[in-house]
């Protein structure tokens, strides 16, 4: 009788432990955040179910933002559009810090070590530096130029060695900031490297920066391995000879996407998907597609590339198998299709569907969709697995 | 005296005319730039979320300039619509004209220098 009630008696006290730990401990590989960017709301998703945590508000203006997460992956860095650099905790779904870093801002990256956050300014030109631990300032790199004007920096990226690596819209610059001295980074940098880059990527092994060129065909890429070569032009003239379409939204170039020795790029301005062979950096395809493409992104295995396009396309999303390099989806999730991410595996994509208010969610094999949550006006989504990725 | 009364009285008759025609000329033209409650609020949407993405969805600018009625208002109307529905060579600006109307953008225009109360779209 003593035993059966000593028994019950642990029965209670593991369940109560039981219950305890569900509601407290948790990992955060998972989870994500999705920007809401009209109210200037986050949203911390859970993305084995697919459901909602916790909503955050006063992010201030969200348009265009973006995110880094912390090696641990527990905090979210936000980027605004008016400058405000954010420390999300996406445990316990609250703002740690948020500090207004300059006028206006295009993203920003977390460095190797994961103490650094980077953040890229339009206004005034260049480069902020904090702790990602107090988001202090620890360093300023204004992206001045020429005469002394300063340039809008865009295409921030993290590279090894705890470097920065960004491109100077204005002055056709790319520049290195060694942040090895975190008080003082030293920078180098490569001038007339084309007209007027729009963003830059880094390959997902830190060796290649490569920058797009808004003002000219091509894309300049530097070798981080053998910096001293200096910054090559890649796919030169590659719209040569056709008409010059005029481009309804800058595309983007994060997250690369690469597929064997394969790299898919969006044309500026053309309804095609370049294909660039990785070890000539020559072009080897061009894939035709229903607009021009805003976003290019390879599933985590490389196995499909998934394209969403500029307005007034961009109630559409493709789907190309990378084998064939044919279109073997085109869906119409909704208006204004924004982003797209891939879960860290890639069983599914999640895709913003900014004027429906909407997230939607897509099995990738069978190309379908499984389910949807609402959203106000969300743009770009970020899963927490990015932590561990070079570039993100 | 009388004569002269009527004839003033006439000349301001004859002016009324004038004035109300010119003012009928005149309101024809912003006739024409009448453009539905439901469109309206379109080319609202568009601006705030589409040319926001360059210009910024509070229109402060970004990678384009600012729009706000502090650096749009002293512009010529005209200048501002040439731009929008032609573009602008050798940078990102795209021109419009094959989505918007002349009376589209012009009333676009005049939203800009007037200033975009924050419209819920």
């Amino acid at each position: 009788m003593m035993l059966i009630i000593k028994y019950r008696h642990y029965a209670g006290l593991i369940l109560l432990l039981l219950l305890q730990s569900c509601a407290t401990m948790r990992g955060t590989g998972d989870l994500g955040v999705v920007i809401e960017r009209a109210s200037g709301h986050v949203t911390i998703v859970e993305t084995t179910l697919g459901k909602k945590l916790a909503r955050i508000s006063g992010l201030g203006d969200l348009s265009h933002a973006s995110i880094v997460y912390s090696r641990d992956e527990r905090y979210a860095f936000v980027f605004g559009r008016d400058g405000g650099l954010t420390k999300i905790d996406i445990l316990q779904g609250m703002i740690v810090k948020r500090v207004m870093q300059a006028g206006n801002s295009i993203g920003g990256a977390i460095s190797q070590d994961g103490k650094l956050v980077a953040v890229s300014n339009y206004t005034p030109g260049g480069v902020n530096v904090f702790s990602s631990d107090t988001l202090e300032l620890v360093a300023e790199i204004p992206a001045v130029y020429g005469d002394g004007k300063h340039s809008k920096v865009v295409g921030l990226v993290d590279a090894p060695g705890n470097r920065f690596v960004f491109s100077l819209y204005d002055a056709g610059q790319i520049w290195i900031a060694d942040m090895k001295k975190s008080g003082e980074p030293k920078i180098t940098r490569y001038k007339n490297i084309g007209k007027a880059p729009y963003d830059g990527l880094i390959t997902g092994d830190g060796r290649y920066y490569i920058a797009g060129l808004f003002g000219e065909d091509g894309m300049a890429l530097l070798d981080l391995w053998n910096t001293k070569a200096g910054v090559k032009r890649i796919l030169d003239h590659y719209g040569r000879g056709e008409k010059k379409l005029p481009v309804y939204k800058m595309p983007h170039l994060e997250g690369w996407a690469v597929a064997g020795t394969n790299a898919f790029v969006p044309a500026v301005g053309g309804h095609t998907v370049l294909v660039l062979d990785m070890q000539d950096w020559k072009e080897a395809d061009r894939i035709p597609v229903y607009g021009q493409p805003v976003f290019v992104m390879a599933r985590p295995d490389g196995r499909q590339i998934w394209v969403n396009f500029a307005y007034p396309n961009n109630d559409t999303v493709q789907v190309i198998d990378v084998l064939s390099r044919k279109i073997i989806k085109t869906l119409k999730p909704g208006k204004a299709i924004l982003h797209m991410e891939f879960t860290s595996k890639g069983e599914q994509v999640w895709i913003s569907v900014r004027d429906d208010d909407r997230v939607d969610i897509y099995d990738t094999e069978t190309l379908k969709q499984v389910s949807s949550m609402t959203a106000d006006k969300p743009s770009g989504i970020f899963f927490a697995a990015r932590a561990h990725r070079i570039g993100l | 005296m009388n004569k002269i009364k009527i004839n003033s009285n006439e000349h301001t008759k004859r002016n009324l005319i004038f004035i109300t025609l010119l003012f009928l000329l005149f309101s024809s033209n912003i006739l024409a730039v009448e453009i539905t409650v439901e469109r309206q609020s379109d080319l609202l949407h568009l601006l705030k979320h589409d040319c926001g993405s360059c210009h910024g969805m509070t229109l402060k600018g970004g990678l384009g300039p600012s729009l706000l009625p502090a650096d749009l208002s002293a512009k010529p109307v005209s200048a501002l619509q040439h731009i929008i529905l032609e573009g602008v060579p050798e940078t990102p600006m795209p021109p419009w004209k094959q989505m918007l109307t002349q009376s589209e953008v012009r009333w676009l225009v005049m939203q800009l220098q007037q200033g975009i109360n924050d419209v819920d779209n």
